[in-house]
């Protein structure tokens, strides 16, 4: 028995023990994000009940209870139509149900508002008013056309929105003109402001088109009616997507699955962030990390190499790594409270007195932007940069870097041609962990530049490209904001859950491809201990 | 292998240390060295460990400079030009004088970029310039053959008598008047070492060489001309054969017959 603790089994099985523990944990959380969140995009299927007071019911299955004291089961139906009722989600109890019946011909609709529509197609009408027969195919070809149409229209669209920021650019001139003198450069102002009026000429020409033909796509409608039989008008262009879940195959089903996810993908969000896709989000929160990065890297790798080979060994550079390790421990949101302060007011503030004094009050810089929220974060992770650089430069044996010396490098040859392409997987780890920290972290962003909803996203093709000054999306906002702020927090709950799987698989992505790349940067150096 | 009797006016004086005194911190490393070292002969440093003869071979290239609380006082001169001191420019003197590692230490690249490092640093990247030298270099350090057809593998992959001999093959690439050696066969087994020697033979033709070794058989088989290093000070230099057959100091005959170190 005695042996027993000497080898010291107990210790070997306590730690596979709380090994299992993590692992299971960490199972476990996948698994819940996994099932709240896959199963979100399957089509269910609607069932109708006629409950014993005559009335009707038709909804989709979320939840089964057994009441705990009277033992009554009841089950939670989706009724969706919130323009119609008042709640998303009805509980109906067993014994109230007097018929139950799965009728074939129903309709799940997504709409761009309100929410889903569970009902029965009545009438259908063109934009010419003409009636159309009612069937499935009909309506979906129909709908199709209308659509079309819709995407039609995107050519006057995107021309107005040319004139648009035409305009706006010469309204900027002429302000800037006038902020240095309206009286010097009068005539300027004048012709400026003669070819704003031809700009918005022309583009009342084209609204006045748009909101017409506009119009005619409007009278394009579906009336439909619900379990109860009340009527709903719906414009065609307000349907986003049609199906009849209760006659799809499971074919049907999967490839509505496939286009759901496309849609998360690619597609901007609707309803609040309740629906529709995640893609300003995604490219939001993809391009901070990149920008982050950019930022980081560089400066991490710079200071670390200043400490570690240049910097004299005294009290001073003592303190400046204690000081780099403590800025590691510090909270996020004081990161986000100083990125506020500095960057954002101070920095952004002083750009917009500098750059823009025409613009002022309103700023430019001087609120919150990607830039802003790119930096605020690339401070949070430059002490895990730091770390990981000294740590893989410290590691490299002694013998190479006096080899190199020995045979007439200078310190900085020695450094540049030796000695980094050998750190370099110690630094891609930095990297790796920068990265996953930064991913995660929301509070300071909310202080700095992500918004809700942005109009735009920070990189597009109007010059200059990258618009530092633009407000963002980000996934772990997203989270927040659809998990705590929308109208209807039940409804939402399943699009938190894909947004956080979408956050880890972003992650687990960026991660994977860095340590790819450490690894084979590994197998070049053997020598190096990272 | 022993050398003859030698004629000193073929091997004139290349290396001339005078009154070295070398300080870590408070404590004295080297007291009051002075000696010469002949062009094209082998001089072999040889003592008990803690002597000081890697701490003063370290000096003729300036590599204690590494260590922060190292102080010299005397003078040393290459060919009549002053090591020590802010002066000189240390880059180019350690092109004039290589050195080879008890611990061979390749870099992490290819053999052919191995060998050109010490050109590339100094700027030269003609391509001819740069295969040339390698050849030369690795015929030079009697491993041609061996790894010819390789060139660009990883030099990581070589045995440790194939690594020391690439890293001797780098220190001659930059064609420097001296090669330093700091016990460069310690961490290598017998047959590489009779190679490495046998190499040594042939190099000191065209180099001068200074050797650190605690193998006496090795300095006695190897060197023109030894000298005995205790506890810092320079106890008895002078002609390898007299050295080992008939030493004027009591200290170096009882080192050499093995009473102690």
């Amino acid at each position: 028995m005695k042996n027993y603790w000497k080898r010291g089994e107990p210790m070997v099985l306590t730690a596979g023990a709380t090994l299992a523990v993590i692992l299971f944990m960490t199972l476990t959380l996948m698994a819940v994000i996994l099932g709240n969140s896959l199963g979100y995009f399957w089509v269910k299927g609607l069932v109708r009940y006629k409950l014993t007071d005559g009335s009707y019911l038709m909804g989709q299955l979320t939840a089964k209870e057994r009441h705990a004291l009277t033992n009554v089961k009841r089950v939670q139906l989706k009724v969706g139509n919130r323009d119609l009722y008042s709640q998303d989600f009805r509980w109906v109890d067993e014994s109230e149900v007097a018929e139950r019946d799965i009728p074939k011909d129903a309709y799940l609709l997504e709409r761009r508002e309100h929410g889903n529509f569970f009902g029965f197609l009545k009438e259908l009408r063109g934009s010419d008013g003409v009636a159309v027969a009612v069937d499935p195919v009909s309506l979906k070809r129909l709908h199709q056309a209308t659509v079309q149409r819709q995407q039609g229209l995107k050519d006057i669209k995107d021309r107005m929105s040319s004139l648009n920021q035409a305009s706006e650019r010469l309204r900027l001139k002429v302000q800037k003109l006038e902020f240095r003198g309206a009286g010097a450069h009068a005539a300027e102002i004048t012709a400026l402001n003669e070819k704003k009026a031809k700009l918005t000429e022309e583009f009342d020409g084209l609204n006045e088109q748009l909101n017409q033909k506009q119009g005619e796509l409007n009278k394009a409608v579906a009336v439909f009616s619900d379990a109860a039989g009340t009527a709903k008008e719906l414009p065609l262009l307000e349907i986003v997507r049609i199906y009849q879940p209760n006659s799809m195959s499971v074919l049907a089903k999967a490839w509505a699955y496939l286009g759901k996810i496309r849609e998360l993908l690619f597609d901007d969000p609707r309803e609040s962030n309740t629906e529709g896709g995640l893609f300003p989000a995604i490219f939001g929160t993809v391009m901070m990390v990149l920008l982050m990065s950019v930022f980081s890297l560089p400066f991490g790798v710079i200071a670390a190499i200043y400490l570690r080979e240049y910097a004299k060994e005294g009290r001073l550079v003592q303190l400046v790594r204690i000081a780099v390790n403590n800025l590691a421990g510090v909270p996020s949101i004081v990161y986000g409270v100083f990125g506020l302060g500095f960057f954002v007011y101070g920095i952004g503030g002083s750009l917009d007195k500098l750059f823009f004094p025409e613009r002022l009050p309103t700023p430019v810089f001087g609120t919150g932007g990607i830039l802003w929220a790119s930096l605020t974060l690339a401070l949070l992770t430059v002490p895990v940069v730091i770390v990981a650089t000294e740590e893989s430069l410290a590691s490299i044996p002694k013998g190479i870097r006096e080899g190199s010396l020995a045979l007439g490098a200078t310190k900085f040859q020695t450094l540049t041609k030796v000695l980094l392409p050998m750190a370099t997987p110690g630094i891609m780890t930095g990297l790796v962990l920068s990265m996953a920290r930064a991913v995660g972290e929301v509070a300071p962003l909310m202080m700095v530049g992500v918004v809700k909803l942005a109009p735009t996203l920070p990189f597009d093709g109007q010059f200059p490209f990258f618009h530092m000054d633009r407000k963002f999306m980000h996934l772990g906002f997203h989270i927040f904001d659809v998990g705590f702020q929308s109208p209807n927090v039940e409804a939402a709950k399943p699009m938190v859950y894909v947004t956080t799987l979408l956050l880890l698989l972003i992650v687990v992505v960026a991660t994977s491809l860095a340590i790819r790349f450490r690894n084979q940067m590994r197998r070049k150096y053997t020598t190096s201990h990272f | 292998m022993s050398p003859e009797s030698v004629d000193l006016s073929k091997h004139p004086a290349i290396i001339e240390v005078e009154n070295v005194n070398l300080y870590y911190g408070a404590s004295q490393a080297l007291k009051d060295i002075s000696l010469t070292m002949r062009r094209n002969q082998v001089t072999a440093f040889i003592g008990p460990s803690g002597c000081g003869k890697s701490t003063l071979l370290r000096c003729l290239n300036r590599m204690n400079d590494l260590i922060d609380s190292v102080r010299i006082e005397g003078s040393i001169r290459l060919d009549g030009d002053e090591i020590t001191g802010n002066r000189t420019d240390v880059i180019s003197l350690r092109r004039r004088v290589g050195m080879v590692f008890q611990q061979s230490n390749p870099f992490p690249k290819s053999i052919y970029e191995n060998i050109v490092y010490g050109l590339r640093i100094a700027g030269i990247n003609d391509k001819a310039t740069l295969d040339e030298t390698v050849e030369r270099s690795l015929k030079g350090a009697a491993i041609w053959n061996e790894v010819k057809d390789r060139l660009h593998d990883s030099a990581l992959g070589l045995s440790g008598g194939q690594a020391q001999r690439i890293c001797i093959a780098r220190a001659i690439a930059t064609n420097p008047e001296v090669i330093l050696m700091d016990e460069p066969c310690s961490a290598l087994d017998p047959l590489s070492t009779l190679k490495i020697e046998e190499l040594i033979d042939e190099l000191k033709e065209q180099y001068t060489i200074v050797i650190v070794t605690h193998n006496m058989q090795q300095a006695a088989r190897v060197s023109d001309a030894t000298a005995f290093f205790y506890l810092g000070e320079l106890i008895e230099m002078g002609d390898t054969k007299k050295i080992f057959t008939n030493p004027e100091k009591q200290q170096t005959e009882d080192y050499i017959t093995g009473r102690f170190g």
